[in-house]
């Protein structure tokens, strides 16, 4: 079957000559121009003989890629590793600087949902001048209009200028609109992370319901590895601007993040860490069964192992740990001095702070344990580190066994169970039991 | 639809018909902007008459009454309006568009759409400024009593088709230098405010004598005459001039195309 993507050799390059000033004053160019009449000759001469030296680096090289029509691919990395310039080079928001592209139908592209929203216009008038900018003809917005408002739930406000919206009501609307667009291939970047966890649910089964039925391509970047999962069954990995892994989206997700673990593990070179002269952090581990690990089995306990040195008599003093979900946010924190103030004074020595999370506490997933060094309101020790454990927690056995497939709802489990009792049988008798 | 995305690319009739294809959203940037605009009508409508007929006014005073600057006969306020018509069409146009893609770069740096479009729609609502302005003029026609000739009426959309080119080709050339130079937009009110005195608006350009047809090599010069002679009779329509002038419009067109075909690419990277 032909192929509706087909990426071939893609790289671009960057120059990041002169960038640091963030634009360029042409008054400024001018003056140093004058100023160094010799020096702007050399770089004419420069620029003439192909011999300019200009910083420049490669945010994507060699990129291969082919789509079959109606596959959902999705594209994974770390911060840098290219996945956005990709997909704002097939976007044709910017030009690849070598290789070439072919997109075999109707392209939409979604950076960003609500792009092109003017706050002085109604929630009516920017639906239209939205989804024109999206690519949809005056006459199929008009026959969608009312899906759209109705999949927005905004109602009656959809006459209000959208700048009285509250950020939630924006972002359905705008999500609304871009869930509605009917391309051949759509792009999709990290636009999922906004909104309410609701809401986000509704658009990740509309994008299901837009690849499944309808036999659309999609593109999908995303940090949240659950999404990913759900939507795409095959993805790519990028790191440092090149593909590294391709295929089933479980298997590359595992490979990630056994590549972030080893690259979180790269901190403890810097052990012993000094830090402002007060402190050093000597070890920081996940471990469950005395072994440290990133995969931890869900019902098992696990701890978190702080090895420090105080060089002082420290008040105010606290070392915890902040669980983050994959998307960063923060599920809860854990300190020394949170149920024991009298912890806060440290004198001075080497220490080892040890907490143990229960078992059948955290859902399947990605989380981030942080560490956390300070002195309330007077420091803090990692300001410029981030030390940070990458863990996967894997499925309970127990949990929900008669439907194991079922995929998890939430992060946290609830270790107490029900209790069922019955307060009246057809046969109008208590059950004691 | 197959679409090829490729480094290089050099201006070609697909341009024309890509155009052509986001003409939609086109219509939807004028209807944007107009919308914003003259959300509170009376205040949109009443400046876009106030700006120019408070400047005849301060014009015909100063220029007209006291210093008598000649007008090839008519009454000043009219000869100056008719100047200052044309003259805030192209001013407010050239200004608007050499901003188009630094104020539109939010949307510029995550939808793709021929660029182009929005220096053009910026270009196209000047026109209603235009339509409300000029209903002050056809009341001061009247009230000097003076009528335009068929010619004069039927020149008038070439007129303004010369001024758009005009102020796009500028925009165009000025809004490329604009995303790499911010500070373009703060010299820019100077360069137009001498424009505006190598223009023929509060003077006639026979002021100039045998050197007259140098003044037409800014394509204004050759519309506000042409204007003029045919709204208000100032004597013959002056068409060599006004070739000269088309001729100067076309090619700034031309060089305003494709030096901004030429950086369009990259905007995005550096917006």
């Amino acid at each position: 079957m032909l192929s509706i993507i087909e990426i071939k050799n893609v790289g671009k390059r960057y120059n990041i000559t002169g960038r640091k000033r963030g634009y360029v004053a042409l008054r400024d160019v001018i003056s140093e121009k004058l100023k160094h009449p010799l020096s702007a000759l050399a770089g004419i001469g420069r620029n003439i003989m192909g011999t300019n030296r200009m910083e420049t680096f490669w945010a994507l090289r060699n990129i291969n890629l082919s789509v079959k029509k109606g596959e959902a691919v999705g594209i994974i990395g770390a911060n840098g590793a290219g996945k956005s310039t990709l997909l704002k080079i097939l976007s044709r928001i910017t030009p690849p600087t070598e290789g070439e592209v072919r997109l075999n139908g109707r392209v939409a592209s979604l950076l960003e949902v609500g792009t092109g929203f003017h706050p002085e216009l109604s929630g009516r008038e920017n639906v239209f001048l939205n989804g024109a900018i999206l690519g949809m003809t005056r006459k199929e917005i008009g026959e969608k209009f009312n899906a759209i408002v109705d999949f927005s739930g905004i109602g009656d406000f959809i006459d209000t200028p959208v700048k009285r919206y509250s950020t939630g009501m924006y972002v359905r609307l705008a999500f609304s609109i871009a869930a509605h667009i009917e391309p051949d291939i759509l792009l999709v970047d990290e636009v999922l992370a906004v909104g309410d966890a609701e809401f986000q649910k509704k658009c990740l089964g509309k994008m299901e319901e837009v690849t499944g039925k309808a036999g659309r391509t999609i593109l999908f970047v995303s940090h949240n590895m659950s999404a990913v999962e759900k939507l795409c069954p095959t993805s790519i990995l990028l790191s440092h601007g090149k593909i590294v892994k391709a295929g089933e989206t479980r298997d590359v997700i595992r490979h990630y993040l056994a590549a972030e673990y080893e690259k979180s593990s790269g901190h403890e070179k810097l052990f012993p860490l000094k830090l402002k002269g007060e402190v050093t952090l000597h070890d920081f581990a996940v471990s469950q069964k005395n072994i440290r690990t990133a995969h931890l089995d869900a019902d098992t306990p696990f701890t978190v192992e702080i090895d420090f040195e105080a060089h002082a008599n420290l008040s105010l003093f606290r070392a915890g740990v902040y669980l983050k979900n994959a998307l960063g946010d923060v599920l809860t924190r854990s300190f020394t001095s949170d149920w024991q103030p009298e912890l806060e004074r440290v004198a001075k020595g080497r220490y080892q702070a040890t907490l143990l999370f229960p078992e059948k506490l955290l859902m399947p997933g990605n989380y981030f344990v942080s560490l956390s060094l300070n002195r309330f309101s007077v420091m803090n020790y990692l300001a410029k580190h981030t030390i940070e454990k990458t863990v996967t927690v894997g499925p309970s056995a127990y949990f929900n066994q008669a439907h194991p497939a079922e995929k998890p709802e939430g992060k946290i489990f609830i270790k107490n169970r029900w209790t069922l009792k019955l307060v009246s049988d057809q046969n109008k008798q208590s059950d004691e039991s | 639809m197959v679409t090829v995305i490729k480094p290089k690319k050099t201006f070609s009739l697909e341009d024309l018909r890509e155009i052509w294809r986001y003409k939609e959203l086109l219509y939807f940037f004028v209807w944007r902007d107009i919308k914003v605009r003259y959300k509170q009508t009376i205040v949109g409508i009443g400046w876009a008459i106030f700006q120019p007929f408070m400047t005849m006014v301060v014009f015909s005073v100063f220029f007209g009454k006291l210093i008598k600057v000649p007008s090839d006969g008519i009454p000043y306020p009219i000869f100056v309006y008719t100047g200052l018509l044309f003259w805030q069409l192209f001013a407010s146009a050239l200004s608007d568009t050499s901003n188009s893609l630094i104020g539109n770069a939010a949307i510029v740096t995550k939808v793709y759409f021929p660029r182009i479009i929005l220096p053009l729609a910026d270009t196209a609502n000047k026109f209603v400024d235009l339509f409300f302005a000029s209903l002050a003029l056809i009341f001061l026609m009247f009230h000097y009593g003076y009528a335009p000739r068929f010619s004069g009426i039927a020149l008038i959309p070439i007129l303004l088709i010369i001024t758009s080119a005009t102020a796009v080709g500028a925009g165009l050339i000025l809004a490329s230098i604009n995303v790499k130079y911010r500070d373009v937009r703060y010299v820019l009110p100077f360069f137009m405010q001498l424009l505006l005195f190598l223009t023929p608006v509060i003077y006639p350009s026979s002021i100039a004598g045998k050197y007259a047809w140098l003044l037409s090599f800014n394509p204004m010069t050759g519309v506000i005459k042409a204007a003029r002679a045919g709204l208000l009779g100032t004597g013959p329509i002056g068409w060599q001039s006004l070739a000269i002038s088309s001729l100067a419009a076309l090619a700034l067109l031309a060089a305003g195309i494709f030096f901004f075909k030429k950086t369009e690419r990259y905007f995005a990277d550096i917006v």
